[in-house]
């Protein structure tokens, strides 16, 4: 294959079937997907989640993470929010003409390692290169599906009065990481992006509680986003003690300098769970023993003092709203 | 500085402590400004704002730079956006800021212009080595904190010969605007919680006028709440002893006499003129503009920009605000036609903006 993505490659020809067999099945390949059909044939049973997501992210390779491993723990973790076991996913990619081969390899056999440690089959894919300028690099769309465990389903409006919130770690880590490679930000202490499938973790707190009410990752917009978007859903307010949410020395410190949140970036590795304050204790006890929820903690209660809102008790015992995004966060003058 | 020792500055005990102080040694109702737009959303983020006693009541004044740049000044870069061989270079911050016919630099954006979000204003020049055959021009929004860089960055860009940046120049200083507000007899306000990061550069002495023209206390202040508690405090007490002073109160960062180095840099390049600041109207001598022997760098001149006055804003009370005459809440807009995600008046439009400050994180 020539060292660089050409046209050729999204021909549908030869130079696409050495592509799809020299890349794509090496590194993502399994019974379904070797068969090439035109579509998969799956095998799933009873209530079934199904999600879709596009990553246009740049950089393309950030620490702790790239695009491709990026584009399965983005959909896998959207498919285990709802209680579902992510069995299949489906990845199109669109790629930018002259993309070193290099660079879409890393990212292909990236993609592969992390579908086999999510335990998922990339059953179906697609390919289109398009003409330089056309697109960023190298865009992808991934489609998961999976089988629902947990009843009753957790949904962004049942969350209740007297629930508690916890979170599975750190907050904003993913987001300062993007932001600060994209813009060659030398800060003081490396951050790094905590892009992880949380499935695993999932499943165990659903098959272990009966009752969980909310599961979100607080992807873009970040856990303050979420958490208004859920108050909303559910009318009920949300009533966060600052001290209790885990945000890393090191993106407090980049924000600091940035004018940025820590609380309206975006994650990657890290999940919201909103159930019956009884369950609290045990649910933290279940994700502090798996690797990607050593950092969980308690951050709030549902109460009915403020319906939609979500209030956050800072450090010195003051209240203020914590309100929704209003667009992407910029940078301040000073 | 580390953040165990900031942490010292947000001790829960003993801002409680002050704040009980404080409750008792107020007679009656003071009113207090705070200047800079970073002391406002500091206030409201650290839940102050909800612990502070009923007796103080806290107003912003006119010290962010996205709410005091003129409407018109905002329409001049936006004129700019998309013309022929121009890369604009800003801050964030400028890039939701509405013009007239509801132009803002992101549609601007999304139409083809080409318009780079920079961390610093050093970053224009790589930006202009980069892009040989256009003109890079850097909007020049802030107060004497970033003159001193924008200074910097112009005078490395003649020891380099990059001839392709501009500087389209809104500066304005920060003690004209105070002395403006305090001749105007309508505004009654206490004392100033002064600007922590302009005071860096200018240090204590061009605000003395505070006190002996005007026998009103003000006090140079850090962000965290114990630095603005004890600010606040010591006003209360010279103003139970019936004294006025000036006093430096951010010495960790501040020194008496500013940057002086800053200050030669940004004298060198810039020079006093009139400037037109939103809500206010035009205070004489508060902006800084590019002396003649830079003027190669004036991206007024090279377009031929006139600022000017324009008529004010139906219904908005953004000026009374600037002032501390009126409150966010008290203005007939506020929430209503004028949120963030439509901006009306010049407070709603910068993050720091007091309106913006009250409509994100006031509870009741």
């Amino acid at each position: 294959m020539s060292d660089k993505v050409l046209l050729d490659y999204g021909s549908g020809g030869r130079a696409s079937q050495r592509l799809i067999s020299d890349l794509f099945l090496k590194y993502l390949g399994n019974d379904e997907l070797d068969r090439l059909n035109d579509a998969a044939v799956l095998n799933l049973s009873g209530r079934i989640a199904m999600s879709t997501d596009s990553f246009t992210v740049d950089p393309i390779f950030f620490p702790g993470g790239d695009i491709g491993s990026l584009a399965v723990h983005g959909t896998v973790n959207d498919v285990a929010m709802m209680g579902a076991v992510p069995r299949y996913i489906t990845c199109g990619y669109i790629i930018e003409e002259g993309l070193p081969m290099a660079d879409l390899e890393r990212i292909v056999q990236s993609m592969g390692e992390a579908a086999r440690h999510a335990g998922v089959k990339v059953v179906t894919g697609d390919t289109k290169v398009v003409p330089k300028g056309a697109c960023d690099k190298i865009f992808i769309n991934t489609t998961g599906i999976g089988e629902i465990i947990a009843d009753p389903t957790p949904s962004g409006d049942a969350a209740r009065v007297g629930d508690a919130v916890l979170v599975s770690g750190t907050m904003g880590d993913h987001g300062l990481t993007v932001l600060g490679t994209r813009e060659g930000l030398d800060f003081e202490a490396k951050v790094q992006s905590d892009s992880a499938a949380l499935n695993h973790l999932l499943v165990k707190l659903v098959r272990e509680l009966p009752e969980v009410h909310v599961l979100r990752d607080p992807t873009r917009g970040g856990l303050a986003t979420t958490l208004n978007e859920i108050t909303k859903s559910s009318n009920v307010c949300c009533e966060l003690t600052e001290t209790s949410i885990p945000v890393r020395p090191e993106v407090k410190g980049g924000c600091s300098i940035l004018g940025l949140d820590p609380l309206y970036l975006a994650n990657e590795g890290k999940f919201i769970c909103i159930l019956p304050g009884e369950y609290a204790d045990k649910a933290l006890e279940i994700m502090r023993a798996d690797p990607l929820g050593q950092d969980a903690c308690r951050i709030g209660t549902m109460t009915d003092a403020n319906p939609g809102k979500v209030v956050l008790v800072t450090q010195l015992g003051g209240k203020r709203l914590l309100g929704m995004l209003e667009g992407e966060q910029l940078p301040r003058i000073c | 500085m580390s953040f165990e020792l900031l942490e010292k500055f947000r001790d829960p005990a003993l801002c409680r402590k002050i704040l009980d102080k404080m409750e008792s040694e107020l007679d009656r109702e003071l009113r207090f400004m705070e200047v800079c737009g970073t002391h406002t959303v500091a206030i409201f983020q650290s839940g102050l704002r909800s612990l502070l006693p009923e007796k103080i009541v806290h107003l912003s004044g006119p010290g962010c730079p996205v709410c005091v740049t003129h409407e018109s000044e905002v329409n001049a870069f936006l004129d700019l956006a998309g013309h022929e061989n121009v890369i604009l270079a800003t801050f964030g911050d400028l890039m939701r800021v509405p013009g007239d016919k509801g132009r803002n630099l992101k549609k601007a954006v999304a139409d083809g212009a080409r318009v780079k979000v920079v961390y610093s204003p050093f970053d224009t020049l790589k930006l202009a080595k980069e892009n040989p055959g256009d003109l890079v021009v850097f909007i020049g929004v802030g107060f004497e904190t970033t003159a001193p860089t924008i200074a910097a960055t112009m005078k490395m860009a003649r020891e380099q010969g990059i001839d392709n940046l501009r500087i389209l120049c809104f500066h304005k200083t920060v003690p004209t605007a105070l002395d403006a507000l305090l001749s105007d007899e309508a505004i009654n306000i206490d004392g100033f919680i002064l600007p922590g990061h302009v005071s860096a550069i200018i240090g204590v002495e061009p605000y003395e006028f505070i006190a002996e023209n005007y026998a009103k206390s003000a006090v140079v202040t850090g962000f965290e709440p114990l630095d603005i508690l004890q600010s606040l405090n010591q006003m209360i007490e010279w103003r139970n002893k019936g004294e006025a002073h000036v006093a430096n109160n951010y010495t960790r960062i501040v020194g008496e006499h500013g940057n002086p180095k800053a200050l030669e840099i940004m004298y060198e390049v810039f020079e006093p003129c009139d400037a037109l600041w939103r809500g206010l109207g035009l205070i004489p001598g508060s902006g800084l503009e590019i002396r003649p022997e830079w003027e190669s760098f004036d991206a007024k001149k090279q377009f031929g920009i006139e600022i000017k006055e324009s008529p004010a804003l139906p219904g908005c009370k953004c000026g009374d605000i600037l002032k501390g005459v009126k409150q966010p809440d008290q203005c007939p807009l506020f929430g209503k036609a004028c949120t963030p995600a439509n901006p009306v008046g010049p407070c709603m439009v910068s993050t720091e903006g007091s309106c913006a400050a009250y409509y994100k994180y006031k509870l009741d």
